[in-house]
């Protein structure tokens, strides 16, 4: 007893004080709607009537009858294992280019993060669905160049990667964490290679990749969960068509809950989700531990 | 480096700089075209200086029903502004909360906020709605309001957080036997240290809550409420056959204005705070 009051000076408790908006907010926006949407998710609410358990019938129901979701699922996957890995490549490329000591390269850094900041809103999007028109300005590029036209939203086998270039373009806030990750690997090390005559390709996969290894597992995580989730590019640029190719997971649950009210339903599906994220997230994690490298040896 | 390396560097990065670029200044310029010559040219510069017009301004700027974008950038502002306010203030005190105090299960808390970080939004999206309605928060500017107020995006605190470690905690104890409280050692001294942190928290919220789509998208139902995001969408919805393209065009070029202007003004903080803390895009 002596020892913990001695630990906690008294005055100390006023700390919670200044927790106090978090404390409230996190009970109310987040833990209560996390046990809720549990809960939720086994009944039938339809904001008509109060929410009736009824078991597993809504998870039966998606896995057995529900072919929109493995459509959704499907096209989910795709958008992200195709956009997370591209744009992670690209930004860590880029980055790995800005770093050199160039005059002007600051302008550089700016012009390459502006469409990060812009990218996800609905101004982006309707922009986009103009460039990539039938008679938008990419066909119309590629005409003189006696390409095409391509119909890239028409296209059900072009649709979702003409959408996930939107997502491609938008590389910015990665390639400034790997910017930052990578001023803080020691010269040192790059001389001592450069001593012991390790060309460029055997430097980077030996000394630049294992030293910003926490930060791809940053970024990757972080953009897996995000894209999983996103789909208002989806939602402005081809409404989930054609032919549901651009279907994402996010517009399913956002049409079940929202336009067809089938609350329960839907937060059936936003557990599927999150089981697949923590899945994901978990195999991330796993898998990482072969290939990150932490200089004070671990411990995340 | 060579000379010759150099340039094909500097080649690279200005041929990748235009690609990243071309589609912004091409909004911006079909803004001043009119809609058969946005489809026939792909130069940046109209025809001849005659042929710019402002009328895809004027005539996007009406809207399609009763509220034109006035009504929609007021809202903007209206859920923005404070959203941006009151993030500041809650998540720099609870930041400093776990920087400066030593209290039970702090640890336990701190492995909570930050947990909440990977909380897939969509997890709680219904409940919340849910919530919302049963507070009669629906159709009103409450649910971003408030929860702003009480924390709700744990970047900010975690950023906060990262950035009080780095003030020397000798301030504090000078300052208590000076005689100050815990609260005026946050306000007078913490604080105005912080002025990076807060303008990077700043202008992130403002720029996430500016360009948010699917919160309004739910807890927003009348037009004369929408934000500039969902006047853009019912636009371009509600345009039958022949779309006003150079309307759009006009409408999305004023409405990614406010963050673009953000963005250059603050552009030495907003690249700082996003690898310190930076989790978004």
């Amino acid at each position: 007893m002596k020892i913990k009051a001695s630990r906690y000076e008294k005055k100390d408790y006023i700390g919670y004080l200044f927790l106090l908006p978090w404390i409230i907010g996190f009970l109310l926006f987040k833990f209560y709607p996390f046990l809720m949407s549990f809960y939720y998710s086994f009944t039938d609410f339809n904001m008509i009537n109060p929410p009736e358990l009824i078991g597993l019938k809504n998870f039966i129901k998606i896995f057995t009858t529900d072919a929109d979701f493995y459509q959704s699922l499907k096209v989910t996957l795709i958008y992200t294992t195709f956009s997370v890995p591209v744009k992670l490549i690209f930004a860590l490329f880029i980055a790995m280019v800005l770093s050199m000591k160039l005059k002007g390269i600051n302008i550089f850094r700016t012009i390459y993060y502006l469409p990060s900041i812009l990218g996800g809103s609905v101004a982006v999007s309707i922009l986009w669905k103009f460039l990539f028109m039938r008679q938008g300005l990419v066909n119309k590029i590629l005409s003189y160049l006696t390409i095409g036209p391509i119909d890239f939203l028409g296209d059900p086998d072009v649709a979702l990667y003409t959408i996930s270039m939107l997502s491609v373009w938008q590389f910015g806030s990665s390639m400034v964490l790997f910017l930052a990750a990578l001023k803080n690997v020691p010269g040192e090390l790059y001389e001592a290679a450069a001593v012991d005559g390790a060309g460029k390709l055997r430097t980077f996969f030996k000394i630049t990749i294992p030293m910003i290894t926490p930060i791809i597992l940053f970024n990757l995580i972080m953009q897996t969960i995000n894209t999983l989730q996103t789909f208002t590019s989806a939602l402005v640029i081809t409404n989930g068509g054609p032919v549901k190719s651009t279907y994402l997971y996010g517009m399913m649950l956002y049409e079940e809950a929202f336009q067809f009210m089938n609350m329960g339903y839907a937060s059936a599906l936003s557990w599927i989700l999150f089981i697949i994220i923590i899945g994901l997230t978990a195999a991330i994690f796993k898998f990482s531990s072969y290939w990150t490298f932490y200089e004070d040896g671990g411990d995340f | 480096m060579s000379n010759r390396r150099q340039l094909i560097t500097y080649l690279f990065l200005i041929l990748l700089g235009i690609i990243m670029i071309y589609p912004l200044l091409f909004l911006f310029s079909a803004s001043f075209k009119s809609n058969e010559e946005i489809f026939s040219s792909i130069s940046l510069l109209p025809k001849e200086l005659a042929s710019v017009t402002f009328e895809a301004f004027r005539n996007g700027w009406q809207g399609v029903g009763k509220y034109g974008f006035s009504t929609f950038f007021t809202n903007s502002f209206l859920i923005t502004v404070p959203v941006v306010i009151v993030t500041i203030i809650s998540s720099s005190c609870v930041a400093y909360g776990f920087a400066r105090f030593k209290f039970p299960y702090k640890k336990l808390l701190f492995t909570l906020m930050i947990s909440t970080i990977m909380l897939p939004s969509t997890i709680i999206m219904i409940p919340s709605y849910i919530l919302f309605k049963n507070f009669g928060w629906l159709n009103t500017y409450m649910p971003f309001w408030i929860p702003a107020l009480l924390g709700s995006d744990a970047y900010f605190i975690f950023m906060f957080l990262q950035f009080f470690r780095s003030i020397p905690r000798e301030l504090d104890e000078s300052a208590i036997i000076d005689g100050c409280n815990r609260l005026k050692i946050f306000t007078k001294i913490i604080l105005p240290l912080s002025k990076p942190a807060i303008i990077s928290a700043g202008i992130f919220k403002f720029i996430w809550t500016w360009n948010s789509f699917v919160e309004p998208l739910i807890y927003i139902n009348s037009v004369s409420k929408y934000t500039v995001a969902l006047g853009l969408k019912m636009s371009i919805d509600t345009q039958g056959g022949e779309v006003m393209w150079n309307e759009m065009m006009a409408m999305s070029c004023l409405a990614i204005i406010p963050p673009a202007i953000i963005f250059f003004v603050a552009q030495k903080y907003f690249v700082e705070g996003i690898s310190t803390s930076g989790l978004k895009g």
